[in-house]
Formats: C-alpha cells, sequence, structure tokens
C-alpha cells in the first residue's frame, strides 16, 4: 500500500516541476545529469519491450492466435510498466539527491529480469512445439 | 575533481571533463532511434492490418507521439548544448515523453487485437 500512495504522489509531481525545486538544495548537475541518462536508459528498455510486442505480433505468424496476441499484449504491458516506473523512479531519486537522502532502492530490475527469462523461455517451447500447430 | 585533465588550478575548464552533456545529448539520440523504430513496427503493423479505418488512426497516433518524443528530445539537447552547467531534465517533459511511450504501447494493443 505504501508503494501505491507514494506512486500517486509521485505522478503529481511529474506534472508540477516547481514542487521538486523548491525540496531541499540543488545537486551537482551531473548528478541529474546521470538520473537523467538512467531514466532514459529505462525509457529505451520500455520502448524495446513495445518494440518486441510489435515483432511478436508481425514476425511470427505461424503462430496460433492465442499466442501471438497474448505474447504481444504481455511484451506491450511490460513496455508501459516499464516507462511509468521509469520516469518514478527518476522523480524518486531527483528529489532524495535535493533532501540529501539515501537513493531509493527498488526490485523493478530483478522482477523485469525473471519475467524477460520466462517470457524468453516460453517463446522458445512455443516456437518449438507449436510451429505446426 | 582538479586532476590534470582540468587545466590549471585556478582556471574554470572549459568543458566539463567527464563529457556529461554530451553523454546525456547522446542517450536522448539514442532514445529517438529506440522510438523510430517502435514507430516503423507500428506503421508495419498498421498497413499489415489491411488498412482499416482503426488501424490506419492507431497508426497515425503512433506517428504523432513519435514526434513528441523527437521534439521533446530536440529541445532537451538544444539546452544542453546552450549551456555549459545545463539544468536537470523538467519533470514535465519526462512525463510527456513517457506518455508518448504509453500512448504507442496503447495504440499497439489495439492494432494487435484487430490485426
Amino acid at each position: 500500500m505504501h508503494g501505491v500512495t507514494d506512486f500517486v504522489r509521485n505522478i503529481r509531481l511529474w506534472f508540477a516541476p516547481e514542487e521538486v525545486r523548491q525540496e531541499g538544495g540543488t545537486p551537482d548537475y551531473r548528478f541529474s545529469l546521470a538520473n537523467e541518462r538512467t531514466f532514459l536508459a529505462w525509457l529505451r528498455t520500455a520502448l524495446a519491450l513495445i518494440g518486441g510486442g510489435f515483432a511478436v505480433d508481425q514476425f511470427l505468424p505461424d503462430l496460433r492466435w492465442g499466442w501471438r496476441v497474448g505474447l504481444a499484449l504481455a511484451l506491450l504491458a511490460a513496455g508501459v510498466l516499464c516507462a511509468l516506473r521509469a520516469v518514478n523512479h527518476w522523480v524518486r531519486c531527483e528529489r532524495a539527491m535535493r533532501r540529501g537522502e539515501d537513493l531509493p532502492v527498488s526490485r523493478f530490475p530483478a522482477l523485469l529480469s525473471m519475467v524477460v527469462a520466462v517470457v524468453a523461455v516460453v517463446m522458445v517451447v512455443v516456437v518449438l512445439v507449436g510451429w505446426e500447430g | 575533481m582538479n586532476g590534470p585533465v582540468n587545466g590549471p588550478p585556478g582556471q574554470v575548464p572549459d568543458r566539463d571533463p567527464g563529457l556529461q552533456p554530451e553523454r546525456t545529448r547522446l542517450a536522448w539520440r539514442r532514445t529517438t532511434l529506440s522510438g523510430t523504430v517502435v514507430a516503423l513496427l507500428a506503421g508495419k503493423t498498421a498497413l499489415a492490418g489491411g488498412g482499416t479505418v482503426a488501424g490506419i488512426v492507431a497508426g497515425a497516433v503512433c506517428c504523432v507521439c513519435w514526434l513528441g518524443i523527437l521534439r521533446i528530445a530536440h529541445r532537451r539537447i538544444r539546452v544542453l548544448a546552450a549551456s555549459r552547467v545545463p539544468g536537470a531534465l523538467v519533470p514535465r517533459r519526462a512525463g510527456a515523453a513517457v506518455l508518448c511511450t504509453v500512448v504507442m504501447a496503447v495504440c499497439g494493443a489495439a492494432l494487435v487485437l484487430q490485426g
């Protein structure tokens, strides 16, 4: 529950930059730029997942409809989650740096890598077993 | 921080020795490239769907989102190039870039479901 309320509060901050700026002191610009690059790296990960969703739909036409659409939608949903989490984590890091607190820790990278691993294994099985079906 | 890279002590270096603004600029550039790949795949999906009205609309929305990402990146790159000590990214821009990405994914879901 704590994560959800935090998330809602952070959504407000995405669109209220002056509130972020008012808190604490301005960190070294290099830290902010590093945080920005991390955000962009996660955004690229999200775009790659979304592109993967399109690719599954377009380049595996022999798969059964259910598998193809299910995998594509799963990848698209993962991309959405990844993008939302990217901006949320960026805001949290930016605020922590302004306040001089520890940077937030996150389970998300571990979760995402496990989801990607599972999807990859499912893809291999589906392509091997379901190619004819 | 006052190593030989920075030049003589007391003198302001004319560039960041870590090239932080340049690296950030290139990160934005890579992000626009990723967005371009997604937009191309979205266009292919929209056209492969048989050219239904819904498909074309979803494809067009994806293209608009791609242009949005390009625009945000372009403005940010200009800010990064304009100052030696650029300010932090504005949350509204970050939110807008993420919004474009999310809308692309939603249009993708619509395209996949109708295709």
